[in-house]
């Protein structure tokens, strides 16, 4: 029976393996509301469907004593499953074992899993827990942050790549998240930054908690490095799973249909948006009156919120939004906002989803802040990605669509496929208060009364200008829409454009503004 | 003596993790606003504007979301929510004041 006896060692081996650090340090990481690395796979995948790659690869430090240390797994956790079906490579430090330190086989570890997830061309998972370099090591851990990074890039845009934050992530080591598409962080559990707090302190003398410095709720609300948000755990396993039923497995395909479903919302569509353009109301109540049972996963939710995007499904199949938000800044295009909607357009392109944009705002954010923090540079990001796009683009203009702001917000001008506008749109050089003082400014300084004679022709202009049908007169918007035709009209414009080819001249690749 | 460049610019120490470097400084760096902790409770205005009403009385007890005041900027009547539930210790603006960013409107002790 050698064979059984075989087959026991084999287990066994596996077992002292799947321990990872020991009860002792599964005790302590459970303790601080985190899951062991095993447990955070089995916790996201099908069930039964995880199989794990190079449990028995062993660490090759040889300095400082290391020699006579054993890591099982040499601190990560790798292999392959799926979700809901998709296929997907997955990867999870272990920081029961040494910390979740990468030391160079750590990394080979997941260039691995990485390089196999770019060849079978389905997304890739990454859970990081880690100290951060293994010092021991040397520069064979750099090597290995590097060589992680080279494939993030590689990857970047022909598989999806997202990343979640259960643990600190410190140093270096946070280029690779910031390199993927999607970052989840953890309330109290996800913490990031270059330098820590005790650095930071001796340096500058400038006093900082790890929370305050780069804790989950910077990250999802200062930063805008992370793109989901949870309270919990098991609530961060929840958004990666919706999101992946979202996102399609590669940039060859597109995200899986579903069934179609009418919208759920009890709103309707013509009641939300204030016909007085100083009214503030939330475009995430239009956006849940236009998508498939009102489903729309928001990404980005706390960071510049001033613009809103994410996903959702028309006809069953997944769309990207960019639409402005007046409830926040009145909805300005700003560094931030511009950042993030850039990004997202860009994602949409690569992986072939239709991106829908709502448009209702009143201009950049002006300020000397913005200037110099280079607004400039940034807002040409949006102008650069949506000119850049190929897929199906769709705008449709709600209310304010002033000056630069008109432009950017895919204009027909950048390649806009199909451009809609309600009747409440304003489209204009920019508001009519502005635009009165500069072209009557004569008037205005001659008239007895300047205050009334300015409130007469701000009427004029609003009259003459602040409406659609002059921009539809050129032809820059193709059609003038009643609220309520929203809906159909964009799955109009989808199925119309499922077949859609546009080229580009060949590149080796452009050079946004970044 | 302390060390210059050709262009007669001094180099100052700089720490970088554990060392001193010799470099020269930016304007930007030089110019940069230290961190402050946020107070939890302290209503600030984001954008320069006039509040145009205010919809809470001093010692008011207030929820999270519940609206405080509007503040007119960018052409648009925003709505300012409390941030956290608790009671209203100060107003600090006037119906009709024009205020700048990060001006302090209310104060809210958080229950």
């Amino acid at each position: 029976m050698a064979d059984l006896f075989k087959i026991l060692t084999l287990r066994e081996k596996k077992a002292v393996v799947e321990k990872g650090g020991g009860d002792a340090a599964i005790e302590k990481q459970v303790a601080m509301g985190k899951l062991p690395a095993r447990e955070r796979i089995l916790s996201l995948l099908d069930k039964n469907s995880f199989h794990e790659y190079d449990m028995f690869v062993k660490h090759d430090g040889r300095d400082f004593g290391m020699d006579k240390k054993d890591f099982p797994g040499d601190g990560v956790v790798t292999g392959t499953g799926t979700i809901f079906g998709a296929p997907v490579c997955i990867y999870a430090q272990d920081f029961t074992v040494a910390g979740g330190s990468l030391g160079l086989q750590h990394a080979r570890k997941i260039t691995k899993i990485m390089d196999h997830a770019l060849k079978m061309k389905c997304p890739i998972i990454g859970i990081n827990d880690s100290g951060g370099a293994r010092i021991q090591e040397g520069v064979s851990a750099l090597a290995g942050y590097g060589e992680i990074f080279y494939r993030n890039t590689i990857a970047s845009g022909v598989i999806p790549q997202i990343s979640l934050i259960l643990g600190p992530c410190a140093g270096g080591a946070v280029y690779s998240p910031a390199l993927t598409d999607f970052v989840f962080v953890v309330e109290n559990i996800s913490k990031m930054f270059i330098t820590g707090p005790n650095v930071i302190k001796t340096v500058l003398g400038e006093d900082i908690s790890m929370e305050d410095l780069g804790g989950a709720r910077v990250h999802a609300e200062i930063t805008g490095n992370a793109h989901f948000y949870a309270v919990s755990e098991k609530e961060c396993f929840e958004q990666v799973k919706r999101l992946v039923q979202f996102i399609p497995w590669n940039n060859s395909e597109r995200a899986k249909k579903i069934k179609s479903k009418e919208p759920k919302t009890k709103l309707n569509i013509e009641d939300i948006v204030p016909s007085d353009p100083k009214q503030p109301y939330d475009v995430r109540d239009v956006i849940k009156c236009i998508v498939d049972d009102s489903d729309f996963l928001e990404i980005q939710e706390l960071w510049a919120a001033n613009i809103v995007i994410g996903f959702g499904r028309m006809a069953g199949e997944t769309v990207g939004f960019v639409a402005n938000q007046p409830m926040v800044l009145a909805g300005v295009l700003d560094c931030d906002s511009a950042d993030k909607a850039a990004r997202f357009i860009r994602f949409c392109d690569a992986f072939n989803i239709p991106i829908i944009t709502l448009e209702d705002m009143p201009g950049y954010l002006p300020g000397v802040d913005q200037e110099h923090a280079g607004v400039i540079r940034h807002g040409a990001k949006v102008l650069y990605a949506y000119s850049e796009a190929t897929v199906s683009k769709i705008t449709v203009i709600l209310r304010k669509a002033y000056g630069g702001g008109y432009i950017a917000m895919n204009s027909r001008h950048l390649g806009a496929d199909f451009m809609f506008a309600w009747p409440s749109a304003e489209i204009a050089v920019m508001g009519p208060e502005g635009a009165a003082n500069i072209i009557f400014r004569k008037e205005i300084m001659e008239a007895e009364d300047e205050d009334k004679m300015r409130q007469e022709k701000v009427k004029e202009y609003i009259e003459k200008f602040a409406n659609p049908y002059v921009a539809a007169s050129k032809g820059f918007i193709d059609s003038v829409i009643e609220p309520k035709e929203t809906r159909s009209l964009i799955l109009h414009a989808l199925q119309l454009s499922v077949l859609k080819e546009e080229n580009r001249p060949e590149k080796k690749h452009g050079i946004p503004p970044f | 003596m302390a060390k210059k460049n050709e262009k007669n610019e001094e180099y100052v120490d700089f720490v970088v993790t554990a060392r001193k470097y010799k470099t020269l400084l930016t304007k930007k760096y030089e110019n940069r606003s230290k961190w402050h902790k946020p107070v939890p409770g302290e209503v600030l205005s984001n954008l320069p504007g006039t509040v145009m009403e205010i919809k809470v009385k001093e010692g008011a007890k207030v929820k999270a979301g519940q609206l405080l005041l509007i503040h007119e900027a960018m052409k648009m009547l925003n709505r300012i929510v409390a941030p956290v539930d608790g009671t209203v210790t100060a107003i600090h603006v006037k119906k009709g004041e024009q205020i700048k960013k990060d001006h302090l409107m209310l104060t809210i002790k958080p229950n």
